[in-house]
């Protein structure tokens, strides 16, 4: 009844080209940013908890959702299995580190992009035997990039700072986030530390919108329809004169960009320290489950599968907290939701395939049909 | 040049192989037999259901923590042994009935992905049933060297009996699984389920009662695996990362190649050892195994794609 196309005519191509062709869509894109940029962190600081949304719910869910977008973009769009994720992350979480440990005119955003780049390019040289070997076989190569990570940082610690512990604490005058931001901030005498948790907020959301905007965008271009050309049967896609080999290895530049940059947020927005040991291969698994949950092929299913895979034992805590007075020990909430999720992830295999996109593009479809029945 | 030195110690002065080199060799092939165990439950489902089962690593923690615990609780071995065989015969059943029955024909990705989630469901199952520390287990296998110069005078060699046991298991298995495949009717209708689910049903093989066989099979060969990765490495949670080890061996062979996994085992076992001894040193530092071993897979795949014995998919539109 509210939400459907019927009467809003586009007049011109570009109206025809847009991204999200139903004004609702648009209005309800644009009540999120704003409401996330203002509302949200309005709210929490005044109910005074924002360090725990912030720094145990909000940040990570961005994170570890860019994360699974850019395994999505491999996995989902174009047929490619990696189980090298939390590998591609550890390249962009130390090249964004050295970058500005190293160089003093160096700022966070540069940072994050050139981490994304160098992610991307590891994984174009782990991509590369995907011109050649298909299926099954390729999970060789991502899973020599997430033990070659894992190995390289801790066999060369230089990449640390030679830190004797393995982890390196990152200080707050790395958040350097805006040209003159100290001369900016005296001016308008802000004394807060640059390590606090809204600073890294605002960083998080400002670089998961433009990276959800650049998905989203490359998948609805020509870049994006021949990465499903070639998951669909990559075959036909080279008969039908699709460049093969070209879409598959800027399918993994693209992937591993959302990984470095994932990296990078996990340690300087998410956790405030680095730490090769949690980029291991669990982790991994975390987010391809994050992607198999959401749904392969989606943007928003990667969110939610991220949401869902993150938020699950933090709800448990919290009902065993609440509910059942403290009952529940770590072991057993750990326990409970791996054979939850195990248990949710075939299920929906099962019945719903797209996974929680499937189930959210039948609301909406539910909704634009209402109040008549399917 | 240091690493050049290294590598001429593999062999003597007139080309042959020293007995440094030899020992290093013969030991990291048997201890690649233990890599190729993990291997055979592997191909074995991949053969006759062409899923990719994840949670081989997990079945093989299942079933190792179900004799352990039992056994720690006085029950009698035989007894403890008997129960968890049929806990796994019960166990691949099941798997067979909830989650690859609803399953059948759908695309290879989606029951790769189901058995992920089995893996993780099963991993919360079995350290929440039992629990997540670390058991030792002792089935009295001797560990002891044996000098192999005793047998053949001219190789003056060590070789651990308890490498040599996994290596007698592995080739039961192997023989015994070839000529299931080869010879029996079962084996037959198998064969015939892993090239094409569709077709096979069309003829009139019972599918589900073969994945039901072949997930209680493997649940067994998982059983007596994980014994003999427990006896070497104790019970706990990181005998899943058993599978990471197999995953290389049996792309190396082949995914439908029980032979393979052996072969592939092998490459695997003595690759680690040499790359360990000759080749860390040039990158600097130990520890190189874990992604030595899919390197090594990965020039082997490169070579051929779909390892040395797998059966090459003709593809067409």
């Amino acid at each position: 009844m509210f939400y459907r196309e019927t009467g809003q005519i586009v007049k011109n191509y570009s109206e025809d080209r847009r991204m999200l062709p139903v004004r609702e869509d648009r209005w309800i894109m644009w009540a999120s940013i704003i409401i996330m940029f203002t509302l949200v962190p309005w709210l929490l600081v005044w109910s005074g908890e924002e360090e725990y949304w912030f720094s145990a719910i909000l940040i990570p869910m961005m994170v570890l959702g860019i994360a699974s977008l850019g395994l999505n973009i491999a996995v989902g769009y174009t047929g490619q299995l990696s189980l090298g994720t939390a590998g591609f992350m550890c390249f962009g979480a130390f090249t964004a580190f050295n970058l500005l440990f190293r160089l003093d005119w160096m700022n966070v955003w540069l940072a994050f992009l050139c981490s994304g780049i160098v992610a991307g390019l590891v994984g174009i040289i782990f991509g590369l035997p995907s011109l050649r070997i298909k299926g099954f076989y390729l999970l060789v190569s991502t899973l020599c990039a997430q033990f070659f990570a894992e190995w390289f940082f801790n066999a060369y610690p230089w990449f640390l700072n030679n830190a004797s512990s393995g982890v390196v604490a990152l200080p707050p005058h790395h958040y350097r986030f805006l040209p003159f931001q100290e001369e900016i901030f005296q001016m308008f005498n802000i004394t807060r530390d640059y390590n606090d948790y809204l600073f890294r907020y605002f960083i998080a959301l400002i670089v998961t919108i433009l990276l959800i905007l650049a998905a989203k965008n490359m998948v609805r271009s020509s870049t994006g329809r021949n990465w499903m050309a070639v998951r669909d049967m990559d075959i036909a896609a080279n008969v039908i004169g699709i460049p093969v080999g070209k879409t598959k290895l800027n399918a993994f530049f693209v992937s591993c960009f959302y990984c470095g940059v994932a990296g990078a947020m996990y340690c300087y927005c998410y956790i405030g320290n680095l730490d090769f040991m949690i980029f291991n291969l669990r982790r991994s698994f975390l987010i391809m489950f994050m992607v198999i949950l959401g749904g392969l092929g989606s943007i928003i299913g990667s969110f939610l599968g991220a949401i869902f895979v993150y938020g699950w034992p933090i709800l448990i805590t919290i009902i065993g907290d609440k509910v059942f007075q403290g009952a529940f020990d770590t072991a057993f909430v750990e326990n409970n939701s791996k054979i939850i999720v195990g248990t949710i992830i075939v299920l929906l295999l099962i019945y719903e395939p797209m996974g929680f996109a499937g189930l959210w593009n039948t609301a909406k479809h539910r909704l634009r049909i209402w109040p008549f029945k399917q | 040049m240091e690493f050049l030195t290294n590598f001429a110690a593999i062999f003597t002065t007139d080309g042959m192989f020293s007995a440094f080199g030899l020992e290093v060799l013969i030991g990291g092939m048997l201890s690649g037999v233990m890599y190729s165990l993990v291997g055979i439950g592997f191909v074995l489902i991949y053969k006759s259901s062409g899923v990719f089962n994840f949670a081989q690593g997990t079945m093989l923690l299942f079933a190792a923590l179900t004799y352990v615990s039992l056994t720690e609780r006085q029950v009698n071995p035989i007894l403890a042994f008997t129960i968890t065989t049929v806990v796994m015969i019960l166990m691949g059943i099941i798997i067979e009935r909830t989650v690859m029955r609803p399953l059948a024909n759908r695309d290879l990705l989606s029951l790769f992905m189901a058995t992920v989630g089995l893996n993780y469901f099963l991993e919360g199952l079995a350290q929440g049933t039992w629990d997540s520390a670390v058991h030792g287990v002792d089935l009295g296998i001797p560990s002891d060297p044996i000098f192999v110069s005793e047998f053949i005078p001219w190789l003056d060699i060590l070789v651990s009996k308890f490498d040599g046991f996994a290596a007698a298991v592995a080739i039961f298995l192997v023989v015994g699984l070839y000529l299931f495949f080869q010879y029996t009717r079962t084996g037959l209708s198998l064969r015939a389920v892993s090239d094409d689910h569709m077709a096979a049903q069309a003829v009139g093989i019972p599918l589900a009662k073969i994945w039901a066989i072949v997930w209680a099979v493997t649940g067994v060969i998982c059983f007596i695996v994980g014994l003999i990765w427990a006896d070497r490495l104790s019970v706990s949670f990181t005998l899943t990362a058993a599978v990471l080890k197999g995953l290389p061996v049996i792309l190396i062979g082949g995914l439908t190649s029980i032979p393979g996994c052996i072969v592939g085992g092998l490459i695997i076992g003595a690759s680690e050892k040499l790359g360990e001894i000759y080749f860390a040193p040039v990158f600097g530092g130990q520890g190189i195994e874990h992604w030595w071993a899919y390197l090594t897979a990965l020039v082997f795949i490169l070579i051929r794609p779909t390892g040395l014995f797998g059966e090459r998919e003709i593809e067409r539109i």
